[in-house]
């Protein structure tokens, strides 16, 4: 069974045993504006906990995503790179990033659980 | 003015109301964009009709006898030949050539009306008080809302609550009554559409701004958009594309500067701009369109095909009209032809672009006044 965590910065990760699936939250898109482009890391990357991995640019400003876990990229999201605007429609389902292979499942330990990050966003 | 102090348009509650996304621009809380977002409100004002607020610009009265001689020493625009309700794009130069802001100018036939930019117009006011000389007067119109109506359709719009706007020539001025309350209007803008500046006393100005909202092809549009259309239209942003250490001539504002002014001079910098009219400018400012989809923001490296440093993005985006990236920079002058092979280092990987001509989306103005069809 899987399970979504979130962060501070606004990423979700979806953990299916050790692979994790990554994207930006419904907060984040919004803030974000209008997103035209978004640039992935390449397969077979690796990308550490709180490193920059992914860019995502609206009209206005380029935005970094930062990887929730430490782990190498099994997968990128080719949709959202054709269709930017998906990152807009469905966050956080269709309009995922990137998959990693998580080489530390403790580092989800400081992760936020929905509610938690929903009393997160309603402090901003 | 402190940077704590956060200042307000006599429309801000609107914006608000409006459901607008309130940031501080130039000291003042502003709208970057309402519910519809950046693309949609781009979108809208060049296929129909966008309302600004832009009353954080500054407007000043100047006038006196001489007034138009006593302001050539600060601008290089040939302000003497404006014949009375014509309107000028000029800048305020510094002693060594570079520009201190820019503006519009308009000769009412008895004074100067000109509009500021807002993060400038404290400095731009003291400026003027201090080099236009004692018989000059220099009135602040603190008390005067404006708004621009911008887009294909602003005419049609006009022509309904000022059947008389509808006929003004591009980059004109005339005292009008819109929508039953006196404003002065222009028919100018920033979008690189047809559309009119409407500078209306502030106690009139939220009426007014409903009124235009009332009509059907009026939207109201955020600084977002404002700032992805006029990179469209290659126009410059202050404090980006032109700033102190830029000359107008570097800028490619050449066309600004009358035959008459060139060969007189009598404004600060005139000997940095007349050099470099004659030798030509060591950079330029030219449009820069990335090859594939990556936007290069300002302050991006450009660099010639062998990687050397020949130049910086200033302004660069996405244009929803344009349907990709899209950049205005300055490069050294051997690499300014449209065409130039040139690299963009963007998050440190060099990506290709090319040299192209501005604007990016072509203006639309409303050249001779007519009503639009």
């Amino acid at each position: 069974m899987s399970k979504t965590y979130f962060t501070s910065e606004h990423e979700w990760i979806k953990v299916d045993g050790d692979i994790g699936t990554i994207g930006v939250t419904d907060h984040a898109q919004s803030a974000l504006g209008d997103v035209v482009f978004v640039e992935l890391p390449a397969v077979g990357k690796a990308v550490s906990k709180g490193g920059e991995a992914a860019v995502v640019e609206s009209v206005k400003a380029a935005s970094d995503v930062y990887s929730p876990v430490s782990g190498s990229v099994t997968e990128a999201n080719q949709a959202i790179i054709d269709q930017p605007a998906l990152v807009n429609e469905s966050p956080e389902d269709g309009a995922w990033f990137f998959k990693v292979k998580l080489s530390n499942t403790a580092e989800l330990d400081g992760l936020m659980d929905r509610a938690a990050y929903d009393a997160f966003v309603a402090s901003l | 003015m402190s940077q704590e102090e956060i200042l307000r348009t006599p429309l801000n509650a609107l914006h608000r109301e409006l459901g607008g996304k309130m940031v501080p621009f130039a000291g003042y809380d502003m709208p970057v964009q309402y519910p519809a977002g950046v693309l949609a409100e781009h979108v809208h004002t060049r296929t129909k009709a966008g309302l600004f607020d832009v009353s954080h610009m500054g407007q000043v009265r100047l006038s006196g006898q001489g007034v138009e001689a006593a302001l050539e020493k600060l601008v290089p625009g040939d302000i003497q030949v404006l014949a009375p309700g014509k309107v000028r794009y000029t800048m305020f130069t510094n002693e060594q050539g570079g520009i201190l802001d820019d503006l519009m100018v308009s000769q009412t036939g008895k004074d100067l009306f000109m509009v500021v930019n807002a993060a400038c117009k404290e400095q731009d006011i003291a400026h003027l008080r201090a080099g236009l000389g004692a018989g000059i007067k220099v009135d602040v119109l603190t008390d005067r809302a404006l708004l621009a109506l911008q887009g294909p359709e602003a005419a049609k719009v006009m022509a309904r609550l000022c059947p008389a706007a509808a006929e003004m020539g591009f980059m004109t001025w005339a005292p009008q009554t819109v929508g039953g309350f006196d404003c002065f209007v222009t028919r100018s803008g920033y979008t690189g559409e047809d559309g009119y500046e409407i500078s209306v006393h502030e106690k009139d100005s939220v009426a007014l701004a409903k009124k235009l909202l009332a009509e059907p092809e009026v939207a109201p549009i955020g600084l977002g958009a404002r700032d992805s259309l006029r990179l469209e239209a290659g126009l410059c942003l202050y404090g980006s594309d032109i700033d102190t250490t830029t000359s107008p001539i570097e800028a490619g504002l050449n066309w600004t500067i009358s035959k008459r002014r060139r060969t007189e001079g009598g404004f600060a910098g005139a000997a940095t701009v007349q050099k470099h009219l004659a030798e030509g400018a060591p950079r330029l400012r030219v449009g820069i369109k990335p090859v594939d989809k990556a936007p290069a923001r300002a302050h991006t490296e450009i660099q010639d095909a062998q990687g050397r440093k020949i130049g910086e993005i200033t302004s660069g985006g996405f244009g929803p009209t344009l349907g990709g990236p899209l950049a205005m920079g300055y490069v050294e002058a051997a690499f300014a032809a449209p065409g130039t092979e040139v690299q963009l280092l963007v998050r440190g990987t060099p990506r290709p672009a090319h040299v192209v001509a501005m604007p990016f989306v072509a203006h639309r103005y409303a050249i001779s006044g007519r009503t639009a069809p």
